[in-house]
């Protein structure tokens, strides 16, 4: 466990912290940020024993002392850094998280019409940005390698509602 | 060291990689992507905005067609785009779009009957057809002369890179991520793949492929402000110009836009100021109506921009240990509205600054945004200089942007380029067969241990300390407002760095592994050349035209700088070699005023002979159906 004093900032977040303590201290301190705007999801990590997105966690809404742990489930890569990206590669894989369709693509034809309803639905499902929080915090995901975890579980509903888009009719899992 | 083999290799795997990718796969080639972080994560899903193509589906856009769309494009340009590539994006888009719905994507519909919409601010209604029930509908953006955006709800980017990205899964295409792409392979005639980095284990893995592709997104992060995410260092064009033989396009095209917030750079839109939030500075003194009497802050974004930057250089700028900034007011307009129709402004400021914008007020300055330059590509997306080069998207300029890229174009031209480099690419792989040279390889190597080794050895700067400097000198020197005396003085202050930068040193150490130190600090030299080419190119072009704008010559001047900026590097050079083109091969829409932005412009007669800029190439009018 390594410590590190930090002098606050206003509006300082966990990713100008991080990044000041590997500029001014530990140049070797691992960590994944890539938007810092809190859409990409790479920043999962444990801030005081909860996961969340670091990037827009402000330090002033914690105590003073902080305790960031990387995220479990996920392959430690070292510190802060998990390997999130393979786990949901083979879990979508796993899932066939992808559009089933035999039809193919007509560049001549206009496209298939859809509700605005439907496609907002879809969206809404659609949203996951991967960050793998819910599945870090999950018990059974702990427990059990082969649980595809909250995340698949919301993609399949994604998959599933795009079925629905001709008259109603009952909607069936392959 | 380890090495794959592959007929394709792309170089970054957000829109515009992961669109060729899905191409070449469906061909059935074999195909690896490489990226710094895993797909999803690229900065394609923070677009919120939405893809600009010619539907014509919704009451809005009814009578749009690709012509109208082509003529917003060139205009937005002011005329530096490729016209023929422009045509060939505005003609592709509503294919593009309309394959993404059947990949996935769900974009938002026609919902016939009235609807409330709004412009400039003020509501009007509108009765939306109901022969177009159910399909692609379309929102206003950028001042286009139709309505053309296609949208899904508020997270475009992020829907269709999530589309795209599953259907990679489904064809089985390899993604190796956490790789950074160090060196090119190639023999001076033929590029042969890359060497990267493995950011999981610090090791060197070479990439053998038929046919490479640079789709690595723009090098925002040459900034000090930058909306862009920290992996949009410029890794593919820094790889691409340092073979010596390709060239980057336009570099000096940089658009900046004027409401970052502090410290994080995420946008707030202009809506505030569209309803009539106010900008103060840090006396908390209202200073626009000072320099813009009529239309204070709502004149146009390069000149609320610019007025800013004069106000902080006077000294009236708030100090901040994340830079000086100006605020943004938007206290008045109160709480509901505040939390509706700017809801986003408002989660933003909580969430990221630690501000509540009913009661505080929000620090923002002008934010380096999008790059119009890139890897210089012919309009099928075969890159000058090296065969089996390609490039798409944004560090691509291929070149439908020019000096300008309108809101919506840019999201678009992912999924366009995509498509049609993709299909190029195809094509291009029928029946090729080449020799992989092992020693282009182990050239390529050694040139990056031999980095690795001297930053082991040096003894100078460490690699953040060079970086911020170089951000700070383009803020500072080659930001909204050009000028001589000061393109000159950023020249010569990024020059002195990347003569510091042969001498950086590690802070850290000999650390095995990762090292995220050592990652940066393989990154800076190439940044620093990009940074020069962007700061050099600017001030060899004595014109100003679209976000180029320099205060010593404010004319676009059409007599002489018709042409897009190509810069080489040799290698050992502090400079690069600048070569001009012109900037289209025809002209179906020609020069004239894009109605908007002010200025003078110096006309050209494009067939005239004496056009110094035209006369080589016999440069010619033509029209839209004879091509």
């Amino acid at each position: 466990m390594q410590t590190f004093q930090l002098e606050e900032h206003n509006s300082m977040t966990l990713f100008i912290a991080l990044n000041m303590i590997r500029e001014t201290q530990d140049a070797s301190l691992q960590f994944d940020f890539c938007c810092r705007a809190g859409i990409c999801g790479s920043c999962g990590m444990v801030i005081n024993g909860r996961p969340g997105l670091a990037c827009h966690t402000q330090t002033r809404d914690l105590p003073n002392h902080i305790t960031l742990h990387p995220l479990p489930v996920f392959k430690l890569l070292g510190d802060l850094s998990v390997d999130t990206g393979t786990w949901f590669r083979n879990v979508g894989t796993k899932i066939e998280s992808w559009i089933h369709t035999t039809k193919e693509f007509d560049p001549t034809a206009q496209e298939d019409r859809m509700s605005n309803e439907l496609a907002t639905q879809i969206f809404e499902l659609d949203r996951c940005i991967e960050c793998g929080c819910c599945v870090a915090a999950c018990g059974t995901a702990r427990m059990r390698e082969d649980f595809i975890g909250a995340t698949a579980i919301n993609r399949m509903a994604r998959f599933i509602s795009t079925r629905a888009t001709t008259a109603p009719r009952p909607i069936t899992m392959n | 060291m380890r090495v794959f083999e592959s007929d394709v290799l792309c170089i970054g795997a957000g829109l515009a990689g992961e669109r060729v990718a899905v191409e070449a796969a469906q061909a059935g080639f074999s195909v690896i992507c490489l990226s710094l972080v895993p797909p999803k994560r690229s900065h394609s899903s923070a677009a919120m905005g939405g893809m600009q193509a010619a539907l014509g589906n919704s009451i809005m856009g009814e009578g749009d067609c690709p012509e109208v769309h082509f003529t917003d494009t060139v205009k937005g340009s002011d005329w530096g785009c490729d016209q023929e590539v422009a045509r060939l994006f505005a003609e592709t888009g509503p294919i593009a779009m309309r394959e993404m719905a059947w990949m996935g994507v769900p974009w938002s519909r026609v919902v016939p009957g009235e609807h409330t919409y709004y412009k400039g601010g003020k509501p009007f209604q509108a009765t939306e057809k109901s022969e177009n029930e159910g399909l692609i509908h379309s929102r206003a953006f950028g001042g286009t002369a139709k309505w053309r955006t296609c949208y899904t709800s508020d997270g475009t980017g992020h829907a269709v890179l999530f589309t795209l990205d599953n259907r990679l899964l489904q064809l089985g295409v390899d993604v190796h991520d956490r790789m950074q792409a160090e060196a090119l392979i190639h023999d001076g005639q033929r590029c042969m793949g890359c060497v990267a980095r493995d950011l999981r284990t610090g090791e060197l893995v070479g990439y053998f492929a038929k046919a490479t592709l640079i789709a690595t997104g723009g090098y925002g992060r040459i900034y000090r402000a930058t909306t862009n995410a920290i992996i949009c260092d410029g890794g593919g064009q820094i790889t691409a110009i340092e073979t010596g033989v390709v060239p980057l396009g336009n570099m000096e095209a940089v658009q900046f836009h004027p409401t970052g917030t502090v410290p994080t750079d995420i946008l707030v839109t202009e809506g505030c100021r569209g309803d009539g939030g106010t900008l103060l500075d840090v006396n908390e003194y209202r200073f626009m109506p000072e320099y813009e009497p009529e239309k204070a802050e709502l004149a146009s974004r390069d000149v609320v921009s610019r007025r800013m930057t004069e106000h902080m250089r006077k000294g009236f700028g708030v100090p901040s240990p994340y830079g000086e900034h100006l605020w943004l007011d938007i206290r008045h307009l109160g709480e509901k509205h505040i939390t509706t129709n700017l809801r986003e402004v408002y989660d933003i400021s909580t969430h990221f600054l630690g501000v509540n914008p009913i009661r505080q007020l929000i620090p923002v300055r002008p934010t380096q945004h999008y790059s119009m330059g890139g890897v210089r590509i012919n309009k099928d997306g075969h890159a000058y200089g090296l065969q089996g080069l390609f490039a798409a998207g944004e560090a691509a300029c291929w070149d439908m942007h020019g000096f300008n890229r309108l809101g919506g174009n840019s999201l678009a031209e992912t999924i366009v380029s995509g498509r049609i480099v993709g299909a190029k690419l195809v094509e291009f792989l029928q029946g090729y067969e080449t020799v992989f040279s092992t020693q282009s390889m182990k050239d390529a190597a050694l040139t990056v241990k031999g980095r690795i080794a001297a930053l082991l050895r040096g003894t100078g700067d460490d690699c953040y300390t060079l970086r911020n400097a170089m951000q700070d000198t383009m803020m500072e020197h080659v930001g909204i407002f050009r000028n001589g005396k000061d393109l000159e003085a950023g020249v010569a202050k990024l020059q002195e760095l990347l003569e510091r930068s042969k001498n950086m040193r590690l802070a850290s150490g000999n650390i095995p592994g990762p090292n995220g130190e050592l990652s940066m600090a393989l990154r800076v030299p190439g940044m620093l050349k990009l940074a020069l080419c962007t700061a050099y190119g600017a001030l060899m072009r004595t014109e100003s035209r679209g976000a180029h704008a320099r205060e010593d010559y404010p004319e676009r001047n059409d007599q002489q700088w018709l042409n897009r900026t190509l810069a080489y590097w040799k290698e050992g050079d502090t400079l690069p070699t600048l070569k001009y083109e012109p900037a289209t091969p025809f002209y179906i829409l020609p020069p004239g005023d894009r109605g908007y932005g002010g200025g003078k412009i110096i006309t050209a007669d494009i067939s005239s002979e004496k056009n110094s800029a035209l006369r080589t190439t016999g440069v010619r009018r033509a029209t839209w159906d004879a091509i």
